[in-house]
């Protein structure tokens, strides 16, 4: 499905993403497991066509995503890491806008945002604000508009970032689902090691911009002798998991929690 | 068309249903036009210039056309980290409909609250020549907050943090309103002021609507119409450019 060679972005002298080479399978669940900086988000962005590599081949259900963007943009749903639905906006019209940006007819498109609004809990609510909504109501509802033009692929940056354990449980239950009946295939970032553990199919350790390792959960377990992920991890990176020094994002990043107030 | 429509029912939309924020807007207009108008009335009146308060009403418009299409456009800043700019940059269209879908929202809002605070001088005592007057001053309005969102859409598109913002308004949108005559007559000023009052896009945006609804005017409507109209066309073309050029 994804076919990644070589991989390199820099920027300036700083290099993000280091020669990284993987491969996502046709309806698995793919994890990157790293801690803050290591270079998932940056990956994620150059398979979404946000940003273009500095070297490498990067390959997306047969297509490139540099040269046919907008047709490999028809074929992958994301959520981002920063919340990206509008708060003044009912769900219910979050979900139509998307539905016109990607140019799903009319018909269809309100079918499927029924359909995916009930799957994800939300049906109810479709009428009410978002900025009404709880923080785990507002992750189901990217996700449910990340899955309404069909997609292929659905990327989930550090999806669960700053929800409770019950509202990750419930979200992962969701995708599962999905991943099972549809067969979409997901492509997820995460810097717990617990998740990536029980949802993925196979986990790649990234660090420093390199990835250490793949393999299942288990292959990565019986490569290092350790017997938990944690243990793996520490194996393979030599440190626990880590916050790299904060960036003008995670500045900005503070200063919307504060002024929201709710939280992501 | 139908990704810039449902762009542009957003900016729409949001503008109607929040109602404290149209109200909370009402504020600087109406102190200005109550205090500055009353208050400085007298004074005007004196120096053989007739009524402040007819005078400065357009001006106060032009403020408010001016203050909302900037902000709708340097929301886009906030919007690219936070919010929903990244779910229209990753979609499958190209980006000048998006573009072109947020500023003529942004344009629309500004034009609407521009209306707002003109009714709002109506009942403060403003008098316009005569209905047939108000066309041609929505269509200076229109073109001024086509002028402003671009302008917004420029910034926006270009400031990397919120720092920017702090210095977009106090070195540019408070100089482009206190140059722009909104409150004082253009004839006889000084001439490095003069020079710059006639670079400043708000200045034909004010004067335009003066001329059309109080039949005073410094360059002529026409005049003005065509600077907006030039200023507009190349703050376009500037925006849609800056715009292609965001990385998030």
């Amino acid at each position: 499905m994804i076919r990644v060679e070589n991989l390199v972005k820099r920027f300036g002298d700083v290099t993000a993403v280091d020669d990284v080479s993987f491969e996502v399978r046709r309806g698995e669940v793919f994890a990157f497991l790293g801690p803050n900086g290591a270079g998932k988000t940056t990956t994620i962005k150059m398979l979404t066509t946000l940003l273009r590599p500095t070297g490498g081949r990067l390959e997306f259900d047969g297509l490139d995503p540099v040269a046919e963007r907008d047709e490999v943009r028809r074929r992958f749903g994301v959520v981002f890491q920063d919340p990206s639905l509008d708060q003044e906006l009912t769900a219910w019209e979050n979900m139509e806008i998307h539905g016109v940006l990607y140019g799903v007819p009319r018909r269809e498109r309100r079918e499927r945002a029924e359909e995916l609004l009930k799957l994800f809990e939300l049906w109810e609510r479709r009428g009410a604000l978002v900025k009404t909504f709880s923080g785990g109501m507002r992750r189901r509802l990217e996700i449910a508009r990340g899955l309404l033009h069909t997609p292929k692929v659905l990327f989930l940056d550090e999806p669960t970032l700053g929800l409770d354990p019950q509202s990750r449980n419930q979200m992962w239950a969701h995708v599962k689902k999905l991943n099972e009946s549809d067969g979409v295939t997901v492509f997820l970032t995460t810097h717990y090691m617990d998740e990536a553990e029980r949802v993925a199919d196979r986990i790649a350790i990234i660090d420093h911009g390199r990835i250490v390792a793949t393999g299942s959960a288990r292959e990565l377990k019986e490569q290092t002798g350790a017997d938990s992920l944690e243990g793996a991890f520490l194996a393979l990176t030599g440190t626990t998991i880590r916050d790299e020094a904060p960036t003008a994002a995670d500045g900005m990043r503070q200063m919307a929690r504060m002024w929201r107030g709710s939280g992501r | 068309m139908r990704v810039v429509y449902i762009l542009w029912l957003r900016e729409v939309k949001k503008y109607l249903r929040s109602r404290t924020q149209m109200i909370a807007s009402l504020g600087s207009p109406l102190m200005y036009l109550g205090v500055l108008g009353f208050g400085l009335g007298p004074v005007f009146r004196r120096a053989g210039e007739g009524d402040y308060l007819q005078f400065m009403a357009p001006g106060v418009v032009g403020m408010t056309v001016l203050f909302t299409s900037m902000f709708s456009g340097i929301a886009l800043l906030w919007d690219r980290q936070f919010g929903f700019l990244k779910e229209t940059l990753v979609a499958p269209v190209p980006r000048i409909w998006i573009m072109a879908g947020r500023t003529l929202g942004g344009a629309t809002v500004a034009t609407l609250q521009g209306l707002l605070i003109f009714a709002v001088s109506l009942v403060a005592g403003f008098r316009p020549l005569g209905f047939a007057a108000l066309p041609s001053a929505l269509f200076v309005m229109i073109l001024t907050a086509v002028v402003f969102s671009a302008l917004g859409t420029v910034l926006g598109s270009s400031l990397k943090d919120m720092q920017g913002f702090q210095l977009v308004m106090n070195f540019l949108v408070m100089p482009i309103f206190f140059l722009s005559g909104a409150l004082y007559p253009l004839a006889n000023l000084p001439k490095v002021l003069a020079a710059l009052t006639r670079i400043d896009p708000l200045t034909y945006g004010v004067d335009g609507m003066r001329g059309a609804l109080i039949g005073v005017t410094h360059f002529g409507v026409a005049l003005d119409v065509l600077a907006l109209a030039g200023v507009a066309a190349l703050l376009l073309c500037a925006g849609a450019w800056r715009f292609s050029k965001i990385e998030i």
